[in-house]
């Protein structure tokens, strides 16, 4: 308990670039990953083309990797100069929005047959029937494995401390520079994530209540 | 192509597709034209920066550590599915002294970052005295107890997704509830769940590369070794371009094995009905 309350400003500094690690990155994956996902569906060949590539390359890429090209790589390259937490909410919503569009993709598969051909029947293009018709019953179909999705996004966000991010994953190097037990303030760290864990899937249950879709 | 998305493409739709399409590979060959410009303009296709990797000291090394990373995600995956097996039995026994903590365990290690784990091994338990913590124990524990937790929940979603039936038969001719788990309900939620195990194979296999944080030899460590060679002009990006195609490489080799074992498995007859039912692989 000493090691938290003594502390208490690494653990709260730490926990706070986390939230904002987690938070921009959430946004910017899911706008990302429907617009992925939404290509991956497209008439256009080239588009789901383009948006199958980009799923398969980065899924397979570890997030370590492109943290490390966008934390120590793109510096070298002379464009504009990002600070460490920019670079890391770019690696992290780039890595996340391929989980994102596969969750998309699967809801858009569940959703019954009937209601795409009503939509045509009723003459309406493409991007009319996946945006009002589609993706909003989509969206209410996955609420389950894209919460898994941010959970896992919250957890990643620890590796960020390998590119000189401080935040949770960090508080350990600071903690033993002031002398501090490692296990303990681990351990601590440990807690609250599984308390933030348990906070998203009570908002998940919540959420799955409430727009559960009448079938 | 059909799709119950949109009609058939008329005439004057398929123009219309036709010149979206010239638009978006337009987009994309300025795109990647851009980061290869800027890649050459900042010199990072000098033969300099690249002459690192002609060295056969510096291919032996980065051979090595690709046999680092695959020792540990070898060693990682058998564990794990070893565990997970073990977890999903427990949680699915009547007695509730078993079931229960295998339960709080599976929830436990699901919650925690893997990378907190693996520092809680390699920083946190020698600080009480336990001795003999290296990397390559920490990578590993970290990953058997993680992936081992969500391969747990995955078969007991496969068990439970089989027909009653398969049980009551089981049942029926007078097995015993561990004969009935292990010869009837395993390898039929095994195959049925295959894709999700295979896709937590590939989860695990890129999560050897946490192993750089906690100081473990294998291939993004060795990249960021090579990449900070001031006398070869620091070539970071070089370095990081030969991880990206080794860690691609090895998850596509291993995601086309997934493909061919399903195949294979699918072949044989009776081979199981039930789809795989939605469980997304964790991240």
């Amino acid at each position: 308990m000493n090691t938290l309350l003594n502390n208490s400003d690494l653990f709260i500094t730490g926990f706070r670039n986390t939230l904002i690690l987690f938070f921009f990155s959430a946004i910017f994956a899911l706008v990302l990953g429907t617009i992925v996902a939404a290509l991956r569906v497209s008439p256009v060949p080239a588009m789901r083309a383009t948006a199958t590539l980009y799923v398969n390359v980065v899924r397979n890429t570890p997030l370590t990797l492109v943290l490390f090209f966008f934390a120590l790589g793109y510096p070298k390259l002379g464009l504009v100069p990002i600070d460490f937490t920019t670079a890391a909410i770019i690696g992290l919503s780039l890595y996340t929005a391929t989980y994102v569009a596969e969750a998309v993709r699967s809801g858009i598969n569940t959703v019954p047959v009937g209601q795409a051909e009503a939509a045509r029947a009723i003459g309406l293009p493409f991007t009319q029937t996946l945006t009002l018709v589609i993706l909003p019953q989509a969206f209410r179909a996955v609420i389950p494995p894209m919460f898994s999705v941010f959970i896992a996004l919250l957890k990643n966000t620890t590796v960020a401390a390998g590119f000189s991010v401080f935040e949770a994953g960090a508080i350990r190097a600071n903690l033993s520079e002031r002398g501090e037990p490692a296990l303990t303030g681990l351990l601590w760290v440990a807690l609250v994530f599984i308390i933030l864990v348990f906070i998203l899937s009570a908002l998940q249950r919540k959420l799955e209540q409430k727009w559960k879709v009448a079938r | 192509m059909s799709s119950i998305l949109f009609d058939a493409p008329g005439p004057k739709a398929r123009s219309r597709y036709r010149i979206l399409g010239v638009v978006t590979a337009l987009v994309i060959l300025l795109i990647v034209g851009f980061v290869i410009l800027r890649f050459a303009q900042s010199g990072q296709f000098d033969a300099k920066k690249w002459q690192l990797f002609t060295f056969p000291l510096v291919q032996q090394t980065i051979a090595q550590s690709v046999g680092a990373t695959l020792s540990a995600f070898a060693t990682a995956a058998v564990l794990s599915l070893v565990l997970g097996v073990l977890l999903a039995f427990g949680r699915l026994s009547d007695r509730r002294w078993i079931s229960a903590p295998c339960y709080g365990f599976t929830e436990l290690f699901r919650a925690v970052p893997l990378l907190i784990l693996m520092m809680i091994f390699y920083y946190g338990l020698p600080t009480i005295g336990v001795q003999g913590i290296t990397p390559f124990t920490a990578v590993v524990a970290g990953l058997v107890l993680y992936n081992g937790s969500v391969l747990a929940e995955v078969f007991r979603a496969g068990i439970e997704s089989l027909p009653r039936g398969q049980s009551e038969a089981g049942y029926a001719i007078g097995l015993p509830k561990s004969k009935v788990m292990t010869s009837i309900l395993l390898p039929q939620a095994v195959r049925s769940m295959l894709p999700v195990i295979i896709s937590q194979l590939v989860v695990i296999l890129k999560d050897t590369a946490l192993g750089f944080i906690v100081t473990y030899n294998e291939i993004l460590f060795q990249a960021k070794y090579f990449g900070s060679q001031i006398q070869y002009g620091s070539p970071i990006i070089p370095a990081a371009i030969v991880a990206a195609v080794l860690y691609v490489g090895m998850c596509l080799i291993l995601a086309a094995f997934a493909k061919w074992l399903e195949r294979r498995l699918s072949r044989k007859p009776g081979a199981a009905v039930t789809p795989a039912a939605a469980v997304p692989a964790e991240v």
